[in-house]
């Protein structure tokens, strides 16, 4: 009887059909990236023809910026993902954004000993928009957002917080849960907080809320106000807009709590 | 600027504030005037200008005053400007710095930027006219004088033409740049679908696709912005680009690394390379893929991660185990320390002096002591004693 699939020469023709099939296969491949690469120029060169007409529109239109970067996330593409990639090179978008996560982080390093590492998103725009001097464009709060979100991937602890309608920014490795989020949520009312008010507007046992708000003190977020009416307030520094104006030494700040 | 009227700058009840920006200065028409720096207020019924340096001086305007609002780009030497036609003072107007004008707009100019958002805001309050649901305390200057109304109907109108045209120009250049947005984006589309197509055949047929042809397809991938379908990255990391990189960090990295004790944080590294190119810079991504890729090509920088999840270059020759040696000495001679007060005794950034105490700790040289007043590391005793 003449068995099949047994036996060296069988053996032999199936290893020749695979290599036969493999070869095909690494020849489709090929053609699709011949393809590729053929339409890669010919998009280079529309995305050229949009740049020369269009590349002040983007360096100038905050709502425009929005725009395109919505677009790109709608279809997959992240333009700010790489200087090398063709968005960068030739609109200039890149540059713009990457330039804005030096500022931030720079802006953000010469406040940390005052708010410990937290800051208003308004407060880091002015500061963001100070910096950068008159003749540089101006900068939308969409503008800071997008570039915080590339710059996390640098590992020192850039986030955003969701507070009131807008965000708080994190620049520091400090871990913050959901209920440190929920109270800095809170604070963000009158810049303060006490644990009353926690225990009552979130239901919180005393001893969570303790917690919640040492932790904060400990990174620094937060100042404890022992001589206030009632009792202490936990304030965050983050949230103080008087301190604009005043330039605190961090021995000042020492000294100033009591 | 004979529209505006003293205040105290109070709000009414059933006014809200929507909006403030610093450093802004009155202009009455091309005229310089003395409201050089002010805060400017955008409440639901009022644009309100208060003296940065002189608090009681305080002026505002009734938003029903404005016709119409248009921008002015910023310039050399100039900032950028906004231009707010008005109606005619009308005759029950309260008393304000100037009795006449002869112009019929002024501009706020904005010293410390802020005038696009200002702009936005100023532009939704004039549509939605929200003072006219919420009247306040004070009386509204409405203008029902019929002689104001024909006066602005002559002067007006053939500016208003002007900048109808000037809108539709705008709105034209707009609409053509989303259009072609729109086509443009339609062919980047075509890119991902490709590319997404080409991954399903390497998926396939793993091994099969040779290491050239890896190399040519991330690259492809790394042009358009497209997150590597295989290995969900979004840089398609190990490209030529990223080598080259590599190599070029580890040169410019040589000296500052050395300046700083051998070793630096990532966002150190990103603000310190892109200063210096000060065009063409590096993504964060960008950054983060060169590092990977410095251990394996055997450069003499390497990158490590913390526990913590902080990013560090540290020299090959950088061995922080020893320098956490040197650290407990430097605690031990203290008692005890914080980050910060060790960071200053050292001269390292808060960030690195908190992630060699912590090393420190993990290793069982220190102990932590964990209150409100900080985290403080004292030399670990149970060690020593046992």
């Amino acid at each position: 009887m003449h068995r099949r699939g047994v036996g060296a020469g069988a053996i032999a023709r199936r290893k020749l059909a695979e290599a036969k099939y493999k070869e095909r296969g690494t020849v489709l491949a090929e053609d699709q990236l011949a393809q590729m690469s053929k339409q890669l120029d010919m998009f280079r060169t529309n995305l050229e023809e949009f740049a020369s007409k269009h590349k002040q529109e983007i360096r100038k239109n905050p709502q425009f910026r929005v725009q395109f970067q919505d677009m790109c996330a709608t279809i997959g593409v992240d333009p700010l993902a790489s200087g090398k990639g063709f968005w960068s090179e030739m609109l200039g978008v890149g540059d713009f954004y990457y330039e804005l996560g030096v500022q931030i982080i720079e802006v953000c390093l010469a406040l940390k000993h005052r708010n410990g590492g937290l800051i208003t998103l308004q407060e880091l725009q002015q500061r963001v928009l100070k910096g950068r001097g008159k003749f540089a464009q101006d900068v939308s709060q969409d503008d800071l957002l997008r570039a915080i979100k590339k710059l996390k991937v640098l590992g020192s602890g850039f986030g955003l917080i969701p507070v009131g309608g807008t965000f708080l920014v994190q620049s520091v490795p400090a871990e913050l849960n959901m209920d440190h989020t929920v109270v800095l949520q809170l604070a963000e009312k009158k810049g303060f907080v006490t644990i009353t008010e926690i225990r009552e507007s979130l239901r919180w046992e005393t001893e969570r809320a303790r917690q919640v708000l040492e932790h904060l003190l400990k990174e620094g977020m937060a100042w404890l106000d022992t001589q206030a009416p009632g009792e202490p307030q936990y304030w965050l520094p983050a949230l103080f807009t008087e301190l604009h104006s005043q330039e605190i030494t961090p021995e000042e700040a020492k000294e100033a709590i009591p | 600027m004979d529209r505006f009227s003293w205040t105290t700058g109070l709000l009414e009840i059933g006014e809200t504030l929507v909006v403030q920006q610093r450093g802004v200065r009155l202009s009455d028409g091309e005229e310089k005037v003395k409201f050089d720096s002010g805060v400017l207020l955008l409440s639901t019924h009022r644009l309100i200008w208060r003296d940065q340096k002189n608090h009681e001086c305080c002026i505002a305007v009734p938003l029903s005053q404005v016709v119409f609002i248009e921008e002015q780009a910023a310039g050399i030497g100039k900032s950028a400007k906004i231009v707010v036609h008005l109606h005619p003072a009308s005759s029950n107007k309260e008393p304000g710095p100037f009795q006449s004008s002869k112009y019929s707009y002024i501009k706020l100019s904005f010293k410390e930027h802020g005038q696009i958002e200002f702009y936005r805001r100023l532009s939704e309050e004039i549509t939605q006219r929200r003072w006219e649901n919420m009247p306040t305390g004070q009386a509204m200057q409405v203008n029902k004088d019929p002689q104001a109304g024909r006066v602005r109907a002559v002067g007006i109108v053939g500016i208003e033409r002007k900048l109808e045209e000037k809108r539709k120009e705008t709105d034209k250049n707009i609409s053509e740049a989303f259009e072609d947005l729109s086509k443009l984006m339609e062919k980047a589309k075509e890119m991902v679908e490709l590319s997404k197509s080409i991954a399903n055949k390497i998926k396939e047929k793993q091994g099969d696709i040779t290491e050239d042809e890896t190399i040519r397809f991330k690259s492809y991938l790394l042009s358009m912005g497209i997150a590597n379908p295989v290995t969900r990255e979004t840089y398609g990391s190990g490209t030529q680009y990223h080598m080259q990189l590599a190599k070029q960090l580890a040169g410019i990295l040589q000296t500052p690394l050395e300046e700083r004790g051998g070793i630096m944080s990532l966002t150190e590294v990103y603000c310190l390379v892109n200063r210096a190119r000060g065009l063409e810079l590096l993504s964060p991504e960008d950054l983060v893929n060169a590092c990977k890729m410095l251990e394996s090509l055997k450069l003499p920088l390497r990158l490590r991660i913390f526990d913590s999840g902080v990013m560090v270059i540290e020299l090959q020759s950088h061995n922080e185990e020893e320098m956490v040696a040197a650290a407990l000495e430097t605690v031990s001679e203290k008692g005890s320390l914080t980050a910060d007060e060790f960071a200053k005794l050292v001269g390292m950034s808060v960030l690195l002096a908190k992630e060699r105490l912590l090393l420190a700790e993990k290793m069982g040289h220190l102990c932590r002591d964990d209150s409100v007043e900080g985290l403080r590391f004292y030399p670990n005793l149970f060690l020593r004693k046992s």
